[in-house]
């Protein structure tokens, strides 16, 4: 009598225990596949690599590339998680994935098999919908070529530490690095980029880069005539020539790599390739609550879906219930495990929140989203998907309800005030005001300082001068020193930086120091 | 649509090239590091690896980020008693149960922590040895017993499986098929072309006799093809290789420690620790390196290492008495003319006053001559009697090759070996 009870419940579930074998896996892949089509998840293909924890904090270190070049700042990377693994106190992510087409997706072996379901609903469909379907990574990363292009940096820089040292490059990269997050742009869209295409034209860029620049430095441009009268000691207008760049330049790498004046091609060739790269993540750092919340949401979809098609038992239920549970917990901000906002738990909670006010909208919804409330659930989730960044996502979806599930407040931290306020919490007359703040708090623009190449005095000392548009009076960071020493490496002339807030210079740094 | 693949056969260690340019860029600190830890530990343990922290200041990647001036709207989660307008004190500091804020400050900030990491065992002890080496080594060339390695020579006919060489083999075999079977492909393919026109002739001409016949011949000629075998014990080949006699630079060092009652367990210790990581120097660096320990007290005898680090006795002190064995032992087992010798004394300085003088008389006129390098250290916090004295003259007349230290802590057992047994080009810089 028990035997055919066990057979029948073999028949009816899949999943067995927390053993899983390949058969399992693609079992499993396949029916999550089904699932996420019928929802309407747009994928790349996925290319699916079980691998140890060891190769885990390989692939950690190297920003989860598969392949990378080789700089002591990886290892650093890899001897920290390392540390921290070994000694218990830190468990490695279950998953990593890559944007890149074929998806590529990391098991760890070590996963039981519930793990390994809600990883390939939360990774391989979730993620992956997210890096085809938003537009920013459609717009500025181009998924099919990065793996090539590492490939291609790899070997390069390879070649570069061969040719000449290990020590130059390694310096070149640090300079490089201080800068990559100031190497990005941000309004236009960066050329794709293509392994192939780099190789042959690198030769032909060097040559004609030279040539470039040889132009910049020798010749003095006529200033246009009309634009400035003779005036003073320089009746000739000598001295008196437009800025160059006539436009401040938000891209501090890019310039370095088209107008430094000492530079070796080589050289040119290495800050092109981290600038690349920074450019090729910048849109990851601009969706973390949207990404995350997108993997978890449709991991928790899928997860009740198999349940439901009796694919998973009440076991494997509860295990991922617990799990999940964990990624979504929101410690409060007094609690000893508070570190700043989940963006699991906010992403998450936003996207349930859409699905709600789609199916069943309250009378504040109706006034707070009148074009939301009542539509198609899935249309309106893959619209945000695919339209938002992190900063607009929260200013266009934050709802009422879900700040006040958070508890989120908004203080504000004066340091001419010796005392904190709070500056709106979750009622009816702070939502707007919590949001946002909460909308600020993820752009970047506000994050990072607004920092943008002003002039090159390029008939002068050749000194370079930075900008960086001040607001609130949030002054930079002591790490601007090594940073602006690290810039003079690459310029190779006295470099300035000056604060600018309400159109007045308040404050100069230079290097060397005056 | 989608594939899985399994990676985990696939090389681990990726990082293993960024792990060294990670420790290559820090070997100061490193080193530092290095250093502490054997001071502060104990000699016997110092086999593991290491744990190293290097000031989070020194190894940060600055980047253009915000400071904590000005003004800053911060919004957190878990409000449970806060309504607008609502003015609170700042919290002190980092601590105080309050983490506003923190999330936006320091998230990025390496900050001033101490990046920690463990060194393996293998670097761990490429740290503390590096730069240091025997000094005055030389190659002796040796007349009789000398020393063979096996170095490769072409291949050979005869082998063990082990070292069979695959490539060659198949080459010979594939030869050796393609010379076997040319004929009989030859006569196959005309009796087939025989057989072919035989068919071909109309059948009141066809010879029956002669088509069985041309049948018969084509399938004996097939089995012979078919039984040409794809390799033949013939075919083998195997990587060859004889011993070659090579120079060498063979060395043997001695360790002799005082073990009598003037030496306190404190002094002891410290002489093992000193002969502990010496020992581990020589295992380390040299293949070839014998190592004899001789410890004495009004008697000499030779010990093994077990008993020689960890065994006590006490009694009173005749150092000459290990220098006679020291130099029987030379005599019987090691000439000078094969062998490196080297001679580490570790004592607390005290001796049976005449003694000295012969320990002196001894070291001049038998030791030294034949000793590539001898090097006493001294563990005694007080001042220095007799035998100080006798080996200062023998200092002086063999400046080279006659080192004399002295430690007083535990402390001071690092530095007075590295500058013992440092690398000679290093020490001529310095």
């Amino acid at each position: 009598m028990s035997d055919s009870v066990s057979a029948i419940h073999d028949e009816e579930y899949h999943a067995r225990g927390s053993d899983w074998s390949f058969a399992d896996l693609e079992y499993y892949e396949r029916e999550i596949n089904r699932i996420a089509g019928e929802f309407g998840l747009d994928i790349y293909p996925n290319q699916i690599e079980i691998i140890t924890s060891e190769q885990m904090m390989d692939a950690y270190s190297s920003i989860g590339m598969p392949v990378g070049y080789s700089h002591w700042s990886f290892g650093k990377q890899f001897l920290s998680v390392e540390q921290a693994y070994r000694r218990g106190q830190m468990g490695l992510a279950y998953e990593l994935v890559i944007n890149s087409d074929p998806c590529i997706a990391y098991l760890m072996e070590e996963n039981t098999l519930m793990m390994q379901i809600l990883v390939m609903a939360h990774a391989c469909h979730g993620h992956n919908s997210f890096f085809k379907g938003n537009y920013l990574f459609r717009a500025w990363t181009d998924a099919s070529a990065i793996v090539d292009y590492l490939v291609f940096a790899r070997r390069y820089v390879a070649e570069c530490e061969e040719r000449h040292g290990v020590d130059a490059v390694e310096q070149l990269l640090d300079a490089c690095h201080a800068l990559q997050n100031h190497g990005v742009d941000r309004y236009k869209r960066p050329s794709p980029i293509s392994a192939e295409e780099e190789s042959r034209r690198q030769q032909e860029r060097e040559a004609y880069l030279q040539q470039q620049l040889n132009t910049l430095w020798s010749t003095i441009p006529q200033a246009p005539r009309e634009q400035r009268a003779p005036a003073g000691d320089d009746p000739l207008g000598l001295r008196d020539r437009p800025r160059y760049p006539a436009e401040p330049q938000e891209n501090l790498l890019y310039f370095i790599e088209k107008n430094a004046p000492l530079l070796a091609p080589w050289q040119r060739e290495i800050v092109r390739i981290v600038r690349k790269l920074a450019q090729y993540f910048y849109p990851q750092r601009q969706t973390q609550v949207m990404n995350e919340g997108w993997a978890t949401f449709w991991h928790y979809q899928i997860m009740h879906r198999l349940y439901d098609d009796k694919l998973i038992d009440e076991g494997v239920m509860l295990e991922f219930l617990q799990s999940h549970t964990a990624v979504v917990a929101q410690p409060p901000f007094d609690s000893p495990y508070y570190s700043g906002l989940n963006p699991y738990a906010l992403g998450f909670a936003m996207f349930s929140d859409i699905r709600r006010i789609c199916e069943t909208p309250t009378e504040e919804d109706r006034r707070w989203f009148p074009d939301t409330a009542g539509s198609d659930w899935l249309e309106t989730v893959h619209f945000a998907m695919q339209n938002f960044k992190d900063e607009s996502f929260i200013q266009q979806f934050l709802s009422p309800q879900v700040m006040r599930d958070l508890h989120l407040f908004a203080i504000v931290d004066d340091d001419q005030d010796d005392m904190i306020e709070i500056d709106a919490i979750h009622d009816e007359r702070g939502y707007r005001r919590v949001r946002e703040a909460l909308s600020a708090q993820y752009a970047l623009g506000q994050r990072e300082p607004d920092i943008q190449v002003w002039a090159a005095d390029v008939h002068g000392d050749r000194s370079l001068t930075l900008r960086h548009q001040r607001r609130d009076r949030r002054e930079l960071d002591a790490s601007l020193a090594p940073v602006l020493r690290y810039l003079h490496q690459l310029w190779g002339f006295p470099v300035h930086l000056e604060s600018v807030e309400d159109d007045e210079v308040v404050e100069r740094h230079s290097w060397p120091e005056a | 649509m989608s594939y899985f693949i399994d990676r985990r056969r696939n090389a681990r260690h990726k990082s293993a090239v960024n792990r060294q340019r990670f420790i290559r860029r820090y070997r100061k600190h490193i080193k530092r590091s290095v250093e502490e830890a054997i001071n502060r530990r104990s000699i016997t343990d110092i086999e593991r690896g290491e744990k190293v922290s290097i000031p989070g200041r020194d190894i940060s990647e600055p980047v253009f980020r915000h400071g904590n001036s000005g003004r800053r709207t911060i919004v957190s989660p878990g409000n449970r008693e806060f309504v607008e307008g609502d003015r609170l004190r700042r919290p002190g500091g980092r601590g105080g149960g309050s983490g506003s804020g923190e999330g936006n400050a320091s998230r990025q900030g390496e900050g001033v922590d101490e990046f920690a990491f463990t060194l393996s065992r293998e670097e761990f002890l490429g740290f503390i040895f590096d730069g240091l080496e025997l000094p005055h080594l030389v190659r002796k060339q040796l007349a009789e017993v000398e020393e063979q390695r096996p170095v490769r020579a072409g291949v050979s006919r005869q082998g063990v499986p082990a070292r069979m060489n695959i490539v060659r083999s198949m080459r010979e075999a594939q030869a050796r098929r393609i010379a076997m079977r040319a004929p009989i492909k030859r006569a196959l393919l005309e009796a087939q072309q025989a057989l072919e026109e035989e068919e071909r002739k109309d059948p009141v001409l066809r010879n029956p006799q002669c088509i069985r016949e041309l049948k018969e011949e084509i399938a004996r000629l097939e089995r012979r093809l078919a039984a040409v075998p794809f390799i033949d014990t013939y075919d083998l080949r195997y990587n060859n290789l004889i011993d070659q006699p090579q120079p060498s630079n063979r060395a043997v060092m001695f360790c002799v420690m005082d073990v009598s009652g003037s030496m306190t367990q404190n002094h002891k210790d410290i002489a093992k620790r000193f002969f502990l990581l010496l020992y581990l120097f020589l295992e380390r660096e040299y293949e070839r390196v014998e190592l004899v320990f001789i410890r004495h007290h009004t008697a000499a005898r030779e010990v093994d290492e077990e008993e020689f680090f960890y065994s006590r006795e006490t009694g009173g002190t005749i150092v000459s008495s290990a220098l006679d064995l020291l130099s029987q032992v030379i005599a019987e087992r090691y000439p000078p003319a094969q062998w490196n010798l080297y001679v580490a004394q570790a004592s607390d300085g005290d001796n049976w006053d005449d003694d000295s003088i012969r320990c002196r008389e001894l070291l001049e006129q038998t030791l030294m001559p034949q000793l590539q390098y001898y090097a006493y250290v001294e563990i005694t916090p007080h001042a220095h009697q007799a035998l100080w004295e006798e080996y200062e003259r023998v200092q002086a007349r063999f400046e080279e090759r006659f080192a004399m230290r002295r430690i007083v802590e535990p402390g001071d057992i690092y530095p007075v070996f590295r500058e013992l047994f440092r690398s000679r080009e290093e020490g001529s810089g310095a």
